[in-house]
């Protein structure tokens, strides 16, 4: 017990001393671009209402959650594909690392020529083409760099492509998944905002450019930290899952270690 | 040829020859391997190092594809992997799925089968048992010695009832009192279930005390040396088969054959 608390001091022990600065050094302050800590925390409950949730701060999520399920669905069966076969693989290559040096948000201005400035399909698909690149990258490598013995157990003993696929093949490379998949996260959230700053008046990020352009700092200042706690539940949420569903991989490298 | 003969083959080898050609010249690596495992046989195949012995494996599993002759498995041509045909490979912490527990892991295979659910677990119980590995169906492979993931690849293939067993070197990698449990434990199978086992083997000893016909390999490439026979007793005994003077005589003779291999020395009648 005393050693659980011991852990949990250790880990609140950093973002409480930086809250505690940020309340010490902010506190009194009259520059208008720094309001005092007091303020802004004063100023959450009101700027953060239910309406705001419902009509901003979920829809951002939703789109979120729509363009990130896609990218994964797509990275994964493509990752899958080219990773399985060398010559497509080599045929793709060079154009998948093309497009993977392009900074996603460039694309933003670009998709929503395309896919309307103000709808929710510009957003999404910006989210999707930034959260697929490091999913399927990181497929193909993991496909690839599965264990030749492990393919030619699931072979001599005739499992169904299906079975193959499912039980052998993505679940053997779901380590490098999830870690295209983590990066994705990150990238997604950039995205989710990013994807809002032009020419949309609703949405996470689009309010908090709205208190920016009305000087309504504080709000601003909400909206920001708002931003990292949900940047920081989604990731409690990855770590959450991949914990559960990757306990094996974990046992192997300690096994591994041991030797 | 007699209905009595065909029916009492299991796995039968004619003229197989592997080339493997890709960039570079051509590598010759099995040029005619004619051999047959009747049913209910433990052969031993046993070579120099570099003889081919995992081509000629791979060849008769299905996973590689030959560039001529014939095998034949119950009468039926192998061009894939066959239906009654069980690998253990000798790595065995890279062919156990590490995600799967160990009942897991022996299940898979049957459910492939489609066996029905209730026939699976007592498959999956009894060749468990067979193995001395009950209390760990739920483990995960990981958490085992070396020599105890080889008995769930050993579990797996012996719940799949093939009518072939293949093992390549599965004791290559473990230490030697491992070893001579495990060779006993592929006899005590063998006589128990009356499997049939393809034994592959760099260890004269192995394969002699093991085997009931030991093929001996030339270098590549490869040809049957010579096909011997093994007239020990047919219980097994690590200490007293091992002492006794035929034992002596018959690793001797493997041993000289494999030296004589190792300097080239190929079979007269090679070449008709």
């Amino acid at each position: 017990m005393n050693r659980i608390i011991a852990a949990l001091l250790y880990a609140v022990g950093l973002p409480a001393g930086l809250l505690a600065g940020w309340w010490l050094v902010s506190d009194g302050s009259t520059s208008f671009f720094w309001p005092p800590l007091a303020d802004i925390v004063q100023a959450f409950p009101d700027t953060w209402n239910s309406d705001r949730v419902l009509a901003d701060v979920l829809p951002s999520l939703a789109r979120l959650g729509i363009g990130y399920a896609a990218a994964l669905a797509a990275g994964v069966g493509l990752g899958a594909a080219i990773g399985l076969n060398p010559r497509l693989r080599a045929f793709l290559e060079p154009a998948l690392e093309f497009f993977r040096a392009i900074p996603p948000p460039v694309l933003v201005p670009v998709i929503a020529l395309f896919a309307g400035y103000t709808g929710w399909t510009s957003k999404i698909v910006t989210i999707a083409l930034g959260c697929l690149w490091p999913i399927l990258l990181n497929t193909v490598e993991g496909v690839r760099g599965l264990d030749e013995v492990l393919l030619d157990t699931a072979r001599s003993y005739r499992l169904r492509r299906r079975t193959r696929l499912l039980k052998v093949v993505l679940r053997g490379s779901s380590p490098q998944i999830a870690a295209g998949a983590r990066q994705a996260l990150s990238i997604g959230v950039i995205l989710m905002v990013v994807s809002e700053l032009f020419g949309a008046n609703r949405g996470l990020g689009a309010s908090i450019v709205q208190f920016q352009r009305t000087f309504a700092i504080p709000q601003m200042w909400t909206g920001i930290i708002l931003l990292g706690l949900i940047g920081f539940l989604l990731s409690l949420l990855f770590r959450f899952v991949e914990h559960r569903t990757l306990a094996w991989y974990r046992g192997v490298r300690r096994a591994d270690r041991r030797m | 040829m007699p209905a009595v003969a065909t029916e009492a083959v299991a796995l039968d080898v004619r003229g197989l020859q592997k080339t493997y050609s890709g960039q570079g010249p051509s590598v010759e690596a099995v040029r005619d391997l004619t051999f047959v495992v009747r049913r209910g046989e433990l052969v031993c195949i046993v070579g120099p190092s570099g003889a081919g012995k995992t081509t000629l494996l791979r060849c008769i599993a299905g996973l590689l594809a030959t560039s001529d002759g014939r095998i034949t498995l119950d009468g039926v041509a192998v061009t894939g992997p066959p239906p009654g045909m069980a690998v253990v490979f000798q790595e065995y912490g890279r062919s156990l799925f590490p995600w799967m527990t160990v009942g897991q892991n022996v299940e898979l295979p049957l459910k492939e089968k489609r066996i029905p659910k209730a026939e699976r677990q007592r498959l999956v119980h009894a060749a468990l048992e067979a193995v001395g590995l009950t209390d760990s169906a739920r483990a995960h492979p990981w958490q085992l010695s070396g020599g105890m993931q080889q008995r769930v690849a050993i579990a797996r293939a012996v719940a799949y009832e093939p009518s072939v067993l293949l093992m390549d070197e599965p004791f290559a990698a473990v230490d030697a009192q491992t070893r001579a449990d495990l060779e006993d434990l592929v006899r005590s199978l063998w006589e128990r279930l009356g499997v049939t086992v393809l034994f592959v083997t760099h260890d004269i000893d192995e394969a002699v005390y093991l085997g009931q016909r030991v093929l001996v390999l030339s270098n590549r490439p490869t040809v049957v040396l010579e096909d011997v026979r093994i007239d020990l007793p047919d219980r097994r005994d690590q200490l007293e088969t091992r002492s006794l003077p035929r034992f002596t005589e018959l690793r001797r003779h493997v041993y000289e054959l494999i030296q004589l291999a190792k300097q080239g020395h190929r079979p007269e009648n090679e070449g008709r």
